[in-house]
């Protein structure tokens, strides 16, 4: 019982924010509505679908193939490249639409040129219009199929290699196995991972913004900002959070029909050693993908860099650096610790008011920053000013305002964006463990307590440190919810970056974004050690 | 024994020390608190100073002007916040309306900012001023063929023109002078003429267009000027060479002016010192302040006898439309959806 309320209890506050920005739909709809649907409605709608579709298209492609080559082939390097290709994840979106917009608009390098080698002109000639909405689908593939490639890439490394093997002994090739048989085994990872690039496509305004691409997030700014209407621009987000809640429920669906559970991660697959042509495109396809997503953005911000460094790295950079580790390491220990409870919990005692309460504290993910922190601002600030309002008529002194603008609320608006992504890591490593493993330890006496430290914990090691590090990033890089929330003088390096680069001033920005980049690598290839000798000490 | 006994005493004394200093430190040193819509760069300077000149410690939070406040109505009656700075005159008015702004009569400050920069009932005060110029293609357009914004919409200019996104302030801004000035139908025609002679779909930012003019993708952009100046003086040789190709043009010249906007600042209303506050706003005003925009951000000054930056001077002076910008603010919902309805971006 204790863990049944606990475990709705923990749901609904993190879910709190969501819900104020929900219960948006009960206030009355504004005239404006008529104007917004008469307008431009309609265009949010269509465009937000293209790019969600495009995004799952790419992020699926990108994400499952590399996931596959790394975890099951051997190729000429294999090793390095498996965690070259979570460099991308480092790289804001926005920023890496900067810098490709620098490299290919009309006025870049690369225009540049050729016009000047074939002296063509302004007309004479087809080159694909990046600040579009083809350019926007690339763009958050290329930084966010790492999510797919992570998840997907720990569950064919954990797939019994027997399955595999059973399969090729029965005569199937190589595609028919991978089709037929890993595939739909890594499913629920995958969906996992391809539903977190989605709501983070669904979230993202920095790259559509500049963009110029009309979807449901600039839309609510548009309302916000321009319009002046934060109620309708609420329930616009409201809207928006509909999405969301046929996103997870599609995806819970699929996960439902489809549950594998492997016994141990014992006999991983040997890896077949690809040659001749085969090792060269496997080879070819990785490292091309790590160059798009991430060395070619980087290598312009290094340039960016060198221009700029010498006024950018004052004293102020390196309190920059300490704010924004310490805001990632403690959010993201939090997420982790949240996301165990909640996911063993709903392990442990499956109902629908657990299973619901822990879905609505996932969707934090999908809303944009901003719409969170307007539903930690009105529920914090409401809570304080009771709070002053009470003590002073019993003490007749004024508390003031005990969590608003202090890092508690910015924390937990963290909490509330990301606990998403560290639970569904951890859902998918808990539905890798067979359940009848827990009946077992329980039948032999085991506490929950315990089942979840001896049992799930040395199973989960993988899926945990994957949670960790992918809340962390994301946290480093979080911008629009630290610039609202954050209490006074206190400045990390995203807000740095983002004030550089929305001034337009993306050298002076590029010394603050590679910081982040490179904080963002530490943990990756911390992780990618730590995996590797994790598979290693099965094999 | 006695050492022990001794050491434990001078920590006793020690910490009550501390606790008296924690207890009524804030009581001594002077603070205010900041909410700045203008960027850390663009304002902490002059706050350093500030504190520098009076010892008053100055706290700031910067970010987006709606979101700030959104934090101050949140807040409430408890906000820390002494101050509201934001980059135009739509926030401002938005924060007097929604009640988070106090009055404040100085007659220094309304000597120092003209009438029509500040608000009517002094809730706020202009601190610079920012013009949206025309940009020309050096070589593509011949400078007497530019007159006014509204001139923009004739079919002359058909797929020669850039201009940011509908979403931009200074694009709302600028469409709630016409919209002021030229009456709803007149602007509703306006606006479907000049999306009609747009070279692409809006995107990017003012330096964007600039470059887009430079590169030949458009003949005319429309700017605030400060960006061009920002290009002329970069340390990018590209965004150098593309300022070097166009010219600058101050439209309406021979009607009411140019269209200006203001960053400006106001006293909340949860402020418990109105008076220091208002000092702030006043140091903000004052000369040496007014060139600092002017030089490190080529603004220029809201108070007419303060002198503009060598580069601003180079390009001569224009005539500023003179239209009080508290009513822009007041116009800026409408001027969005009459964007909305001519399907500009």
């Amino acid at each position: 019982m204790a863990w049944r309320v606990g475990l709705v209890l923990t749901a609904i506050i993190v879910a709190l924010p969501v819900l104020v920005i929900g219960s948006s739909l009960f206030t009355p709809f504004s005239a404006t509505w008529r104007h917004i649907l008469d307008t431009v409605l309609a265009d949010y709608v269509l465009n937000s679908l293209a790019l969600m579709v495009g995004v799952g298209t790419g992020t699926l492609l990108l994400g499952v193939v590399t996931a596959w080559l790394c975890a099951t082939c051997q190729f000429t390097g294999r090793k390095l490249l498996s965690w070259a290709l979570l460099l991308p994840m480092a790289l804001p979106a926005y920023i890496i639409a900067y810098t490709y917009t620098g490299l290919l608009d009309f006025a870049g390098p690369v225009q540049s040129s050729l016009r000047s080698w074939f002296d063509w002109d302004y007309g004479d000639y087809f080159f694909p219009e990046i600040r579009s909405l083809g350019g926007a689908i690339c763009m958050l593939s290329l930084v966010l199929y790492p999510y797919v490639y992570l998840i997907a890439r720990v569950a064919f490394t954990n797939q019994s290699g027997a399955a595999l093997e059973a399969a090729r002994s029965l005569g199937a090739g190589r595609w028919r196995t991978f089709f037929q048989v890993a595939l739909p085994m890594a499913r629920p990872a995958i969906v996992a991972g391809l539903s977190l690039a989605l709501m983070e496509t669904l979230a993202d305004y920095g790259t559509v913004d500049y963009f110029g691409v009309s979807t449901f997030t600039t839309g609510i700014f548009r309302t916000w900002y321009g319009l002046g209407e934060l109620s309708t621009a609420a329930q616009l987000a409201a809207f928006l959070l509909l999405f969301v809640f046929i996103l997870m429920a599609i995806e819970n669906a699929s996960r439902k029909r489809m549950q594998f559970h492997t016994t141990s991660t014992r006999g991983g697959i040997k890896r077949a050693q690809l040659r001749g042509r085969n090792a060269a495109l496997a080879t070819g396809f990785c490292v091309l993908i790590v160059t798009l997503g991430f060395l070619l953005p980087a290598l312009q911000l290094v340039i960016w860099a060198s221009i700029s460094w010498r006024t950018a790295l004052d004293s102020q950079f390196w309190h920059l650096l300490w704010n924004s580790l310490t805001l990632a390491l403690i959010a993201s220990l939090i997420c982790l610790l949240l996301a165990l409870f909640l996911g063993y919990g709903k392990r442990r005692y499956p109902g629908a008011a657990q299973t619901g309460a822990v879905r609505i504290a996932a969707m934090g993910y999908a809303v944009p920053g901003t719409v969170i922190a307007v539903g930690v601002l009105i529920p914090f600030g409401a809570l304080d000013n009771q709070l002053d309002a009470l003590v002073q008529t019993l003490f007749g002194v004024s508390t003031g305002l005990l969590l608003s603008g202090t890092l508690v609320a910015l924390i937990f608006a963290y909490v509330v964006r990301f606990l998403s992504v560290s639970l569904q890591t951890v859902e998918s490593g808990l539905n890798r463990i067979k359940p009848s493993l827990d009946e077992a330890a329980r039948s032999l006496g085991s506490s929950n307590e315990r089942v979840l430290r001896d049992i799930h914990l040395p199973l989960l090691r993988g899926s945990l440190l994957t949670a960790l590090l992918l809340v962390f990033v994301d946290v480093l890089k979080e911008l629009p919810t630290t610039l609202i929330l954050r209490p006074f003088n206190f400045n990390t390096l995203a807000v740095r970056t983002f004030e550089l680069a929305s001034d337009e001033r993306l050298a002076d920005a590029a010394l603050p974004a590679l910081a982040i980049v490179i904080i963002g690598l530490l943990p990756v290839i911390l992780l990618m050690r730590n995996l590797d000798k994790g598979a290693a000490s099965h094999a | 024994m006695k050492l022990a006994y001794t050491a434990l005493q001078s920590a006793i004394r020690t910490l009550t020390c501390a606790l008296l200093l924690a207890v009524t430190a804030p009581a001594i040193a002077q603070e205010l608190n900041v909410y700045s819509a203008r960027q850390e760069a663009l304002i902490k300077p002059l706050l350093d100073e500030f504190s520098a000149q009076t010892g008053i410690t100055i706290n700031l939070v910067t970010g987006k002007g709606d979101a700030l406040l959104t934090r101050l109505q949140a807040e409430g009656r408890n906000s820390p916040a002494d101050i509201l700075i934001t980059s135009d005159a739509g926030r401002l008015v938005r924060a007097e309306q929604a009640g988070v702004l106090l009055a404040q009569t100085s007659p220094e400050l309304e000597a120092a900012v003209p009438a029509h920069l500040r608000s009517p009932q002094n809730f706020w005060y202009g601190l610079s001023v920012r013009a949206r110029a025309l940009v020309y293609n050096l070589a593509n357009v011949n400078p007497d063929t530019l007159s006014t914004y509204e001139a923009l919409a004739q079919p002359q200019w058909r797929g020669r023109i850039c201009i940011r996104s509908s979403s931009n302030i200074y694009n709302q801004s600028l469409v709630a002078s016409m919209l002021a000035t030229q009456g709803a139908d007149k602007t509703a025609a306006w606006l479907d003429g000049l999306v009609a002679n747009f070279a692409r779909p809006p995107q990017g930012g003012d330096r964007d267009q600039i470059k887009a003019v430079a590169a030949g993708l458009c003949d005319v952009a429309v700017v605030n000027s400060y960006y061009l100046a920002g290009m002329m003086t970069s340390n990018k040789e590209a965004e150098r060479v593309a300022a070097a190709k166009v010219g600058i043009f101050w439209p309406n010249q021979d009607d009411r002016g140019t269209h200006v906007n203001v960053s400006g600042a106001g006293v909340t209303a949860a402020s418990d010192q109105p008076e220091l506050a208002v000092q702030l706003i006043t140091f903000l005003t004052r000369d040496a302040s007014q060139q600092w925009y002017a030089e490190t951000n080529s603004e220029f000054p809201v108070r007419g006898n303060v002198p503009v930056s060598e580069l601003l001077a180079t390009w001569g002076t224009f005539k500023a439309d003179p239209i009080e910008v508290s009513e822009l603010g007041k116009l800026n919902a409408q001027a969005v959806m009459a964007m909305d309805r001519a399907r500009w971006k």
